[in-house]
């Protein structure tokens, strides 16, 4: 009995939890509709979402091109069609790997730094302040948080791509022999407006995801010091999973 | 006019505040008084809505907040808040602090704003340092900052959650004026929350003891501080031994 009022017990807390999560979002749903928006706190964020994650995005972005040019070269050539070694690249990335990784690179970056900050706030009455002010703390920190993550994740997905596209030619190119003719004309007859779409509506749905987890983690942050350290590490790690299980979900809509 | 009726609230299957019963007259200041945890800072967050309770009443002005959601809101505007630990933005400066409730709250002109913030800063003696941020700050001047952005809005009640805790004897003391000398000029009604004792006792119209989740004795400063009950004489004089309960 008492084993089974203790799973009873996690599973009100969980669903609770759900709940709440559920709520949160909608609750900021309805204030991206109702005005005023605040355009400059959205900008603000913009640039902590894109211009500060733009260096990681790069940089993750070139080497993973890098990775899979060299990869995909050998593979290919087993069986004689390194012709096609740009729309692996390039499919691979626009389709899955870009979209998924820079997600995964934003939310260690900048993910983490949402969750600190909102947790921070909390416990240091900052939120309170907000809402003593007769203001609504979710249309202050939460909403600017979604619009900005919707904006800037395709982007950063698509500079990740370019990138990554760019660097897979220079291995297969300048370093393994390819011409470029094939790389970028193979490219184009294989690569479709759908796949980027795809890739863009992944963006877009990972970005939603991301700042949601990441702001309510932060937002429920409790006791001191610690409860921000916990619900930073618990933002990046459901953060990342839930990116993984949605990346599987929409593939299997779209493909 | 603010009226508590019979608060009564749980935290964590505990009974916090087990019955509160207060009365508080405008213009009035009124110190309550308690040992640490009895629940001081529960009963102030009460007052304007970060808490709800489990039952009773708390009338501000005829209206019961506890009743309907919508008139929190609209009593939220007559308040300013002074938090223990200042709840001061980190990432605005101290003239973005003061100016924030303005601009999000009142439609005013860039220059209306800024007159409003450098009188406030002035109230409170930081004319010159509004160009610092949070950290750069000591902690008096934080709470003097709060003050500053408690007052802005120019609301009829302010609380303050222990504004003095962790200041020094001297600036305990002009925080102290500071509180007295800016609700004469406003003329808010103020309930502030001290542990300074005799200190607060030089600056309140009234004084509301707050032990065992209930008011045990509310009086002058003057009588408070000849009072009988053995629980308000135990706090006032610091004794270790007596009912209050040093260690549990």
């Amino acid at each position: 009995m008492n084993y089974i009022e203790k799973i009873g017990n996690k599973a009100i807390i969980v669903l609770n939890s759900i709940g709440g999560m559920c709520l949160f979002l909608i609750n900021a749903f309805f204030y991206i509709f109702i005005p005023p928006l605040k355009f400059r706190l959205i900008l603000k964020q913009i640039r902590f979402f894109g211009n500060k994650s733009l260096v990681v995005i790069l940089l993750t972005g070139a080497f993973t091109g890098m990775v899979l040019g060299l990869q995909v070269f050998y593979t290919l050539r087993k069986f004689g069609s390194e012709a096609l070694l740009g729309p692996a690249v390039a499919l691979s990335l626009v389709r899955e790997l870009g979209p998924v990784l820079s997600a995964l690179m934003v939310t260690g970056r900048a993910g983490s730094a949402l969750t600190a900050e909102i947790g921070i706030m909390r416990i240091t009455e900052q939120i309170d302040a907000i809402i003593a002010m007769a203001l609504n703390p979710i249309r202050y920190l939460i909403v600017p948080n979604i619009v900005a993550a919707i904006i800037v994740f395709p982007l950063l997905g698509a500079i990740f791509n370019l990138v990554g596209i760019y660097s897979g030619y220079i291995v297969g190119v300048k370093m393994l022999g390819l011409s470029k003719g094939t790389y970028f004309g193979q490219i184009e007859n294989f690569l479709t407006m759908e796949d980027i779409r795809i890739g863009t509506i992944k963006s877009l749905f990972f970005g939603l995801l991301v700042a949601w987890i990441c702001c309510w983690k932060g937002y429920t942050a409790k006791y001191g010091a610690e409860g921000v350290s916990k619900a930073t590490t618990e933002a990046v790690v459901l953060s990342s999973i839930m990116i993984l299980i949605l990346d599987y979900f929409i593939g299997t809509i779209f493909l | 006019m603010i009226e508590i009726i019979e608060l009564r609230k749980s935290l964590n299957g505990q009974l916090i505040l087990k019955g509160i019963n207060l009365k508080i007259a405008e213009k009035e200041l009124v110190a309550i008084i308690g040992k640490s945890g009895v629940g001081k800072s529960v009963l102030l967050k009460h007052l304007i809505g970060l808490f709800r309770p489990d039952s009773g009443s708390i009338i501000i002005d005829g209206i019961n907040i506890v009743k309907s959601k919508k008139e929190i809101y609209k009593i939220r505007e007559k308040f300013g808040v002074v938090f223990q630990g200042g709840a001061l933005f980190d990432s605005m400066s101290i003239y973005e602090n003061v100016a924030f409730p303005l601009r999000e709250k009142k439609r005013f002109h860039q220059k209306k704003i800024k007159d409003k913030v450098m009188q406030a800063l002035e109230d409170v003696g930081l004319v010159g340092h509004q160009h610092k941020f949070p950290a750069e700050i000591s902690g008096g001047m934080k709470k003097r900052v709060a003050l500053a952005r408690a007052l802005v809005t120019e609301p009829s009640i302010v609380l303050f959650d222990e504004p003095t805790t962790g200041l020094d004897p001297i600036t305990l003391n002009s925080i102290h004026m500071l509180i007295k000398k800016t609700q004469e000029k406003y003329n808010f009604t103020g309930i502030i929350i001290s542990h300074d004792i005799p200190e607060i006792f030089n600056i309140v119209n009234t004084v509301a003891m707050l032990h065992d989740g209930v008011i045990v004795e509310i009086g002058s400063p003057d009588e408070i501080k000849v009072s009988k009950n053995p629980v308000v004489r135990q706090f006032i004089t610091g004794n270790i031994e007596g009912p209050i309960q040093v260690f549990t």
